[in-house]
């Protein structure tokens, strides 16, 4: 197990992919010091700007497990590209963390920066606090979303959560920004609390269940009528009676957009058309 | 600057070199009979190829549309970028890479010479300051004229002469090298939402035909005298069974040929060699072209080779380019250049599984294998439509190994080894054929005079590529050929060393070519009322803002052509 300690407040942008269990197996302390990291335009050594320890615990705790303690708000791309292990940081982190994780699992205690889980393969990412925007959403003007893995967020994201997702699932138990499941082909999205709007634009299959508050559905939704219930995944069912709309018609999509009834009462007029 | 390689395999096929050993010395730039030998700098190329640096007839490198290109795929440049270095500037790639990155990365696989080949005449001071900013190379640029209003009407009316005196100012005021159709009518119907779908077919509002406009270009290239021939994208381009149109298209200038000299240059030959009735039936039209091909004089062909990856399809041909975003359903960008041309753009994943993309990858290779003279047939990706630049490596490799065309069809959709002739072909082009197609043979199609050979007085760029053609067996060895041709062991632009090993050493300019057409008295007396009216009616930029002046471009290299009007 190996704790990193942040030896300073960052004021530049450090860019650290090499911080992901992946890299760190097999290396001595020594050998993970040296690694290369980014600050600013400065090439740097992680042992530079991290204070690297062995921490040896009694407890059985896997061998590749990485944490990080302290403001890492401007550290970006921790955990990139990660197939195994497991990180845990406690605090907050910055952008791009976790970016096309194929697998093991990283957990926040604490605020994510932006487009966490971005272009995300399998794995699971934990977050805490809040997440940014573009959470789960592939880069600028790339089609190749979310394709595997899980992100929960127990606090409240930005906009374009979930972006040109193609499988997988977002679990937001906060609310979120507009633009959720923005061009999504499937898997599902799930926010507990209320939506910005726009939810479910220019998506073409998949399902998004919003259990909070919502103004008013996109005009390219059709109402298909109103559901008991929703499967979130194997064994979560919210058990609350849904809205659900079909769409989004301007992209001939068939995808899923359910809204709680009890929670959007500005939509009754809708069950007229039962 | 005096410098002598010595005892390389020099392949110069304008010269009838052909795998000599034998030393080429330069001096001030320029190919020479001899150098002092212990003033000048050594290069020991001994069991090493030596030719003349690379020319590319069909590269979209700079303009508008390339520039758009840019803007619409941030996701294609993330994971492919340069960081700077004492010498080089930064960039990004990758099917549309930044101007400084473009010059680096044909520099370092031995190309000196590109051919921007698509420039809207509104849009030519901003493609000229691209090209300026487009390090090592030099380059030149087509001006669209095609479907440009005043040709057409001088063509409806049968006035060769006076087109063919506005064509000579369109060219020198937009600094252009040769006449580029693209779709001829097609582009002018598009903006009415229509398209031509033969050459036959009638152009809206002007009543003229495709094959009128391409006769009357043809013509007035002949009239101006311009080094290359016109270079045509031929209507349908992109739809199953159009490989009659480029026949048909070929045949239409057929009596306007002389003296056995090319007049027409069919671009991206692979994107009309599509037969079958519809995408489902697609197969390759290749052996007909070929046979076409040869046994006519009149023609020269490029290759428009299919390379499986993500890339960005960029033409001015509007009509196709909405086909395609039909077919692909991706973002997109089409514009309608006023009363010039058009344009449109979208990206584009080539992939091996497609049964019509693997049958669009044999087409190329099957027109490179079945058109018997090289001369006539010249590689390219037109990149980045079928495939960035920087696979011609790749393409060399195919060219010269039947193994390496084995080792790709393999993986590809099994459907491509029945509708194409290519897994039959047994043919291996040898390193003479490859300096032809990727060198000599497009500098005499371009009618560049010191280039595409290592003859004295010809311009000192030369690429010399680390293989050794006495020990090398390269139908077998083609992953040592593809790695050879991707780093160059030396570019040599000019006289100076750019590249080493595949690294760039200096960052020097290239020069922009452009024609200067001396026509018999100034065309502009007569039509200048006209024109100018005319540009007050129906253009953003007035007619004394529309030329590109000679200070504009960073390094001026104007060529005089002399026309018969």
């Amino acid at each position: 197990m190996i704790n990193l300690y942040p030896l300073k407040d960052f004021r530049f942008p450090v860019i650290a992919d090499c911080i992901s269990p992946d890299v760190f197996q097999g290396k001595t302390i020594t050998e993970i010091k040296q690694l290369k990291v980014w600050e600013g335009n400065k090439e740097k050594k992680l042992g530079e700007l991290f204070k690297v320890e062995e921490a040896k615990t009694e407890d059985a705790s896997p061998e590749n497990l990485l944490t990080i303690h302290g403001d890492l708000s401007r550290v970006r791309r921790i955990g990139a590209g990660m197939t195994s292990g497991e990180i845990v940081v406690k605090g907050d982190v910055g952008m791009h963390l976790g970016e096309e994780m194929k697998g093991g699992k990283i957990t926040v205690y604490g605020n994510a920066g932006g487009w966490a889980g971005s272009m995300m393969k399998g794995g699971t990412i934990e977050i805490h606090g809040n997440a940014g925007d573009y959470l789960g959403a592939p880069y600028r003007g790339s089609n190749q979303g979310m394709s595997g893995g899980k992100i929960i967020v127990y606090g409240n994201v930005g906009v374009d959560a979930g972006a040109q997702m193609k499988k997988g699932l977002i679990k937001i138990y906060g609310s979120a920004g507009q633009f959720v499941g923005f061009k999504m082909r499937d898997g599902t999205i799930y926010v507990q609390n209320d939506c910005e709007g726009r939810a479910g634009s220019c998506m073409k299959e998949g399902t998004i269940a919003i259990g909070g508050f919502m103004e008013s559905v996109l005009p390219t939704f059709t109402f298909e009528g109103v559901k008991k219930k929703v499967k979130i995944e194997e064994g979560e069912v919210v058990e609350t009676p849904f809205y659900l709309f079909l769409g989004d018609l301007t992209e001939n999509g068939r995808g899923k957009l359910y809204l709680a009834k009890a929670k959007n009462p500005q939509l009754s007029h809708y069950e007229k058309l039962i | 600057m005096e410098l002598l390689i010595r005892n390389g395999f020099v392949y110069d096929p304008l010269n009838g070199v052909n795998g000599e050993k034998m030393d080429i010395a330069v001096k001030d730039g320029k190919i020479v009979e001899k150098v002092n030998e212990r003033r000048a700098k050594i290069i020991d190329a001994s069991g090493m190829v030596v030719m003349p640096g690379g020319v590319d007839i069909h590269s979209h490198i700079a303009g508008g549309k390339v520039n758009s290109g840019r803007l619409l795929r941030p996701e294609d440049h993330f994971k492919d970028f340069e960081r700077k270095t004492p010498l080089t500037r930064s960039g990004v790639g990758y099917s549309i890479p930044s101007t400084f990155t473009t010059g680096y990365r044909y520099a370092r696989m031995g190309y000196t010479t590109v051919m921007d080949p698509a420039m809207p005449p509104l849009e030519a001071k901003h493609t000229h300051e691209e090209l300026s900013d487009t390090p090592i190379i030099d380059k030149a640029s087509y001006p669209l004229i095609g479907d440009w209003w005043f040709v057409l009407e001088y063509l409806k009316d049968g006035k060769i002469e006076e087109c063919a005196r506005h064509v000579a100012w369109m060219i020198t005021a937009t600094k252009g090298y040769a006449i580029k159709l693209v779709n001829p009518g097609g582009l002018e119907a598009w903006g009415f939402g229509r398209n031509v779908c033969s050459v036959d077919d009638q152009v809206p509002h002007f009543g003229i035909t495709p094959r009128e406009i391409i006769r009357g270009l043809c013509k007035v290239n002949k009239l101006l005298n311009l080094p290359h021939t016109i270079h045509v994208h031929t209507n349908n381009l992109g739809q199953p069974g159009n490989y009659v149109t480029a026949l048909e298209t070929m045949k239409c200038v057929e009596d306007l040929a002389y003296d056995d000299k090319p007049v027409l240059h069919i671009t991206h030959c692979q994107f009309c060699a599509f037969k079958g009735d519809d995408w489902r039936t697609l197969e390759s039209g290749a052996e007909e072209i070929a046979r076409y091909v040869n046994t006519h004089s009149h023609v020269t062909l490029d290759m428009g080779q299919v390379i499986f990856t993500d890339t960005t399809t960029m033409t001015a041909d509007g009509p196709f380019q909405y086909t395609l975003y039909m077919l692909s359903g991706n973002k997109w960008v089409n514009h309608d250049v006023e009363t010039e041309t058009s344009s449109g753009i979208v990206p584009f994943h080539y992939r091996p599984k497609s049964a019509v993309h693997a049958t669009q990858w044999s087409i190329g290779l099957e027109l490179a294998m079945l058109i018997k003279d090289p001369w006539k047939i010249l590689m390219t990706t037109d990149h980045p439509n079928a495939g960035p630049f920087t696979a011609y490596p790749m393409i060399v490799a195919w060219l010269m190994s039947r193994k390496a065309r084995e080792a790709t069809l393999k993986k590809l959709n099994p459907k491509a080894r029945s509708r194409s002739l290519l897994p039959s072909i047994d043919r291996e082009l040898g390193f003479h054929e490859i300096a032809i197609v990727t060198r000599a043979g497009q500098a005499k199609a371009l009618g560049l005079k010191d280039k595409g050979h290592l003859g004295v007085g010809a311009d000192a760029d030369i690429a010399i590529y680390n293989l050794n053609p006495e020990t090398l067996d390269p139908s077998r060895d083609y992953e040592a050929i593809s790695e050879a041709f991707k780093n160059a062991a030396y570019t040599i632009k000019g006289g100076e060393v750019v590249v080493k090993n595949g690294e760039v050493l200096r960052h020097m300019e290239g020069s922009t070519m452009w024609l200067d057409v001396k026509t018999c008295e100034p065309c502009e007396i007569e039509v200048n009322e006209e024109m100018k009216r005319r540009f007050r009616e129906y253009w953003t930029v007035e007619y004394e803002n529309y030329p590109v002046t000679e200070d504009y471009l960073a390094i001026s290299h104007p060529i005089t052509v002399k026309a018969d009007v």
